[in-house]
């Protein structure tokens, strides 16, 4: 089960929220579809599920062209919307049922097909509540429980664990996980860490185009070696922050310095950017002592997706 | 059209008018106001009539439909969960018939407890019945081209406020049109009448069910759930 898109672009009036994007998830991968809020995230995967309609371009599931049988796909695909949206009103097994009747499941089926999302997503204790009672953790269970009640072969969810706090996220991350092993696998987010945590690829999207499309190991290579050092050295009555700059700079592969002071615990803080693929860390702690600085920190920063991120969408 | 399909929705959707208090609430007022008009007829008058029950409904239903249909689409519009079930393998047109279908089966059950008016009265006196059972039927035909209007008016906005006026000030016009006929120019009359619903109604009401009157009725609805389901396809191309 792929998703293919093929030059999707949509427009809201004159401005297009994705612009003119093609990339294909593959059988089994769990993808990460990253980017700031705005970025046109849940646009394209409204769009994969058929609930807009792209302006240009193409969208298959499963190598079926979601205009010409939107049903079919719907069929195969379990979407998780962003915020969740709930019937509150329902109790917990009815809109399981509901969701489970709506995916066309044999009659004779739904009771095993609810018993069976109830146990794998843990809603054992919570299943006959009205949703509009439940936790957000729960309320997050039950949306993916009836994202799932068909057992699709596709899943999508848009931002499964924004709003949670960190114990149901990773929770939630975790079932992510099981769940994802035998399924393709598309989740958006503007968190980091999830993507890190969950997923073998990543899409950057950024103002409705995409800025990055790799394994998330092959995207931090690409920026990897780029190291940042930065020091902490206690203020000195002796030198001034600009002749410290100065000094540090005429370090070989230095290429940039930085230097702010904390006047609460009397500290330079510097950080440090060095040329690729070089280590620094020596040669300034020599230059520190020799001139009778003292040396609070040092440390080496390797480039984090995080900053992949802000570099690609800045 | 699949079945099983509008079967789901219908019947999801009329539990769901009993979660909440509004369709108690409806149902009371509603008996309350007939049963008003049912003995002051009776005790006052001393009439063995349906005639003043089926006079107050048209002017009931003005409000009591609105009150009814507003929710059906605005709040899912305004939860989000529209987007869920028009992502699931179901068609526009299977939720619109399925939730058409819920709301006249609850204004039937409104309506049902007035039988009870009948049946006492048919203790007191003789009673036409077939024109009782044709006004019934006209009853319910109105409800369910108001309906439509009001299922349509839901589809346009996620606040229910704003739905329920909409569609109250369309099934206002399609009632008062055949009051203001006299105002009208000539050669519009005819056409004006036959777009007015209380016009059909009155002929109902009077016993007379023609082919012209279903034909208003069934075109009448099937236009407004069409008008609906275009409605919700509006998203797509916005």
């Amino acid at each position: 089960m792929s998703i293919k898109v093929e030059n999707l672009t949509k427009y809201y009036g004159e401005q297009a929220a994705v612009n003119d994007i093609s990339f294909e998830v593959k059988t089994g991968e769990i993808v990460g579809f990253l980017g700031p809020n705005g970025a046109g995230k849940s646009t394209t995967m409204k769009m994969i599920t058929t609930y807009l309609t792209p302006s240009n371009g193409k969208i298959f599931v499963d190598g079926i062209d979601i205009s010409e049988d939107s049903l079919a796909v719907r069929k195969k695909i379990g979407y998780l919307p962003e915020q969740n949206p709930l019937y509150n009103d329902m109790n917990v097994v009815d809109y399981l049922v509901y969701a489970a009747e709506l995916q066309s499941i044999d009659k004779s089926k739904i009771n095993d097909a609810v018993k069976k999302m109830i146990k794998v997503c843990g809603l054992e204790d919570v299943r006959h509540k009205d949703i509009g009672e439940l936790s957000k953790g729960y309320r997050q269970r039950v949306g993916l429980a009836q994202a799932l009640i068909h057992d699709p072969d596709v899943l999508l969810l848009d931002e499964p664990t924004s709003g949670l706090d960190p114990n149901q996220i990773i929770e939630i991350r975790k079932l992510i996980k099981d769940i994802g092993k035998q399924k393709t696998l598309m989740l958006s987010t503007h968190i980091l860490q999830e993507v890190q945590a969950s997923c073998s690829r990543v899409i950057i999207i950024n103002k409705g185009e995409i800025v990055a499309d790799n394994t998330t190991e092959a995207l931090q290579k690409q920026f990897e070696g780029q190291y940042k050092t930065k020091l902490i050295i206690k203020q000195n009555t002796k030198t001034d922050a600009a002749s410290i700059k100065n000094e540090l700079k005429s370090i070989k592969d230095v290429e940039g310095v930085k230097i702010s002071s904390d006047d609460d615990s009397k500290t330079w803080i510097i950080e440090i950017t060095n040329s690729k693929g070089s280590d620094t860390r020596e040669e300034i702690f020599k230059k520190i002592v020799s001139k009778n600085l003292e040396l609070i920190e040092l440390k080496q920063e390797e480039a984090s997706l995080e900053e992949i991120f802000r570099k690609l969408t800045n | 059209m699949n079945f099983r399909n509008i079967s789901t929705i219908y019947r999801k959707e009329l539990k769901s008018f009993f979660y909440s208090p509004v369709a108690y609430i409806i149902m009371v007022v509603f008996l309350i106001i007939t049963g008003w008009f049912f003995t002051s007829n009776l005790f006052v008058m001393r009439l063995v009539s349906m005639r003043g029950v089926f006079d107050v409904i048209p002017f009931i239903l003005l409000f009591f439909i609105p009150a009814i249909t507003m929710r059906s689409f605005s709040e899912e519009k305004k939860s989000g969960t529209i987007e869920l079930l028009l992502t699931k393998p179901v068609t526009d047109m299977e939720i619109v018939v399925g939730k058409f279908i819920s709301n006249v089966v609850l204004t039937a059950l409104t309506i049902l407890p007035t039988v009870v008016y009948v049946v006492s009265l048919s203790f007191l006196g003789r009673l036409d019945i077939g024109a009782i059972i044709t006004a019934y039927i006209g009853v319910i035909l109105m409800c369910s081209i108001y309906i439509s209007i009001g299922l349509f008016a839901s589809s346009l906005t996620e606040n229910q406020v704003v739905a329920f006026i909409i569609s109250f000030l369309m099934i206002f016009a399609l009632f008062m049109l055949n009051k203001v006929l006299m105002f009208m120019p000539t050669f519009l009359v005819t056409i004006l009448e036959y777009i007015s619903s209380d016009y059909h109604f009155l002929s109902i009401s009077r016993g007379v069910l023609d082919t012209r009157t279903l034909i208003y009725y069934f075109s009448g609805i099937l236009i407004f759930l069409f008008l609906t389901k275009t409605s919700l396809e509006k998203r797509k191309w916005s």
